[in-house]
């Protein structure tokens, strides 16, 4: 691996609250590269926060702190607003999780994509055109003219999707964090949005984060995930060897899968043991 | 093309082109208004007052608003003067004509002043939350904290009598419902996913304000200020009937009324024609606001 894009060292979200200081993320350090990283947890594990935090969007009144968080070589900690938005979209971007909520009802599918380009490359607006229906194209819409002056409520739920993916990608970004990006869609659409975003990022060398809580997904998906519980990543390990791996958490999550091959009268459910937080 | 397959083109339910989409979801939308009687009403109303301002010199039949003719003053209403004379001698009828011109301006104005205000106060305030929505929601506040007619009234006497300073007085006073509202919508929508996105896309706040919020907050506001625009005409024809409006000779239907006051009961026409013009003008937005919201609220579709 080259220099890695991204380094986390100690990373710690905290939300004040009534009851004491909420920990969501807690010491977390990883490392990325131009690969596909999955993170995978439980419903409140910090998945998302995570993301959160590296794109400096952690809401109010949330804090974060870290020894080092760097990305590209530029500290992440220190940015100002301004170098936020133009770090937003050019390096680093992400996919949500519902494009129902996702795009903005009142302008058109062309208007969105087009903005990112127009707000980062500077592009004319025959240009930022020519390249919302490339990238329309890219992400395979079948007619890219006419949804290009589509509303999103006249779009499926996989065709969102992969608006979402397209706007997020045109600018090029080196680094793209999908938070749960197929947890809105059928499952049959599931896959094809997944096989579009391992292509484009696959072809343009990027980094990837998909943040999920599809271990299967991720395991097929993905070439290092890292495991988080209570805010905490309690194992790292590449993707192949999910089936060995060490701490007892993966492999209770691994065991409670359901699987068409085995034949399990009753899955196993997960005992939590208070002892991994500490 | 005739009439019913016109019709039948407007409403297809497979559109063959977008622009036949769009043609087809305003034939929709002007159907609904027309086929609530009350919102049609106001909408007749409304436009006859546009056509009256427009056309008031012909309309008048020839008679001046501004012609005195002191030997048939306070005439009563005859062939010549359809709505008699006031106390100069002037005939009522293109008076009340010419004055729908200083009730539309002063809407018009109104209207081109308050929103921008009102949304932009209301949708910095909502987004920016913290100590600049406190402070601008306390401002808004304040003036909130007057009557209407009365805060208009102090604004109108320490700027002077005149349209102008009767429109900045109105607007002065009419906008922070605005802000309210812009501001409700705002916190509704500031933290969606898709403002989100638009952060994540490097946008900056102002871009966001204007270009994301602001249209969604605009539908709303416009049904207010169509509802809004009975009030802003009766505080207008105050300021005139108490003197601090359009100045004379200009005809203003406040003023007019003020002017026929004296002689309400032995020649009731001076003041009653102005008066009524109000009324029914009035009544016209009122009708048009409320059909307008019922059309255009997603809700009740």
């Amino acid at each position: 691996m080259s220099d890695p894009l991204l380094i986390v060292d100690d990373l710690n979200v905290t939300f004040p609250g009534l009851t004491g200081v909420t920990r969501a993320v807690r010491n977390a350090s990883f490392t990325l590269g131009r690969e596909r990283l999955g993170i995978v947890g439980e419903s409140g594990s910090g998945k998302s926060t995570t993301g959160r935090a590296l794109l400096g969007l952690v809401p109010r009144p949330g804090v974060v702190t870290a020894r080092t968080m760097t990305y590209g070589g530029r500290d992440l900690l220190r940015l100002g607003e301004r170098e936020w938005q133009e770090l937003r979209g050019r390096r680093l971007s992400m996919v949500m999780q519902d494009p129902k909520f996702s795009l903005n009802p009142v302008k058109t599918v062309g208007e969105q994509i087009g903005e990112t380009c127009r707000l980062h490359l500077k592009s004319t607006r025959k240009d930022a055109e020519q390249r919302t229906l490339k990238m329309l194209e890219a992400v395979q819409i079948r007619d890219p003219e006419l949804v290009y002056h589509l509303y999103p409520h006249q779009l499926s739920g996989g065709m969102g999707q992969r608006v979402m993916i397209a706007m997020m990608l045109v600018a090029e970004p080196d680094l793209l964090i999908a938070d749960e990006p197929t947890s809105a869609l059928d499952v049959t659409v599931q896959n094809e949005v997944l096989r579009i975003l391992d292509d484009l990022v696959r072809e343009r060398g990027m980094g990837l984060i998909f943040i999920s809580h599809n271990l299967t997904v991720v395991g097929s998906f993905c070439d290092r995930v890292l495991i988080m519980y209570g805010g905490r990543i309690v194992e790292e390990l590449a993707a192949r060897d999910l089936g060995n791996a060490q701490h007892p958490y993966t492999r209770a999550l691994v065991a409670a899968t359901p699987s068409l091959d085995a034949d399990r009268p009753e899955l196993a459910t997960v005992t939590r043991d208070p002892k991994w937080l500490e | 093309m005739s009439d019913t397959t016109l019709g039948q083109w407007l409403v297809s339910e497979a559109p063959t082109s977008r622009r036949q989409a769009v043609l087809g979801n305003v034939y929709r939308n002007a159907r609904a208004i027309v086929r609530n009687p009350t919102a049609f009403a106001g909408l007749v109303v409304v436009a006859l007052l546009i056509l009256m301002a427009i056309f008031a010199p012909w309309l008048s039949m020839g008679q001046s608003p501004l012609t005195q003719d002191l030997a048939g003053r306070l005439g009563a209403p005859s062939a010549v003067h359809w709505f008699g004379t006031d106390e100069l001698g002037r005939d009522i009828l293109a008076r009340t004509l010419f004055g729908a011109r200083a009730t539309l301006t002063i809407v018009a104005l109104v209207a081109v002043i308050v929103v921008p205000i009102g949304l932009a106060v209301g949708t910095v305030s909502g987004y920016m939350g913290g100590w600049v929505d406190r402070v601008l929601m306390r401002i808004t506040d304040v003036f909130m904290a007057f009557p209407r007619l009365v805060l208009a009234l102090a604004f109108a006497a320490a700027l002077g009598p005149g349209i102008e300073n009767a429109v900045i007085a109105i607007a002065l006073t009419t906008w922070p419902p605005y802000a309210r509202i812009a501001r409700s919508e705002t916190l509704a929508i500031a933290h969606s996913d898709f403002i989100q996105a638009a952060v994540l896309q490097g946008a900056s706040t102002w871009r966001i304000l204007f270009r994301h919020i602001v249209p969604l907050c605009l539908s709303s506001v416009i049904v207010r200020l169509t509802l809004d625009m009975a009030g802003i005409i009766l505080t207008a024809a105050g300021l005139g009937f108490l003197g601090l409006g359009a100045q004379p000779p200009t005809p203003e239907w406040g003023a007019m009324v003020s002017s026929g006051r004296d002689v309400i009961l032995d020649q009731w026409w001076v003041a009653t024609i102005p008066g009524l013009a109000i009324f029914i003008v009035s009544l016209g937005f009122n009708l048009l606001g409320d059909g307008l919201r019922d059309v255009f609220d997603p809700k009740s579709a």
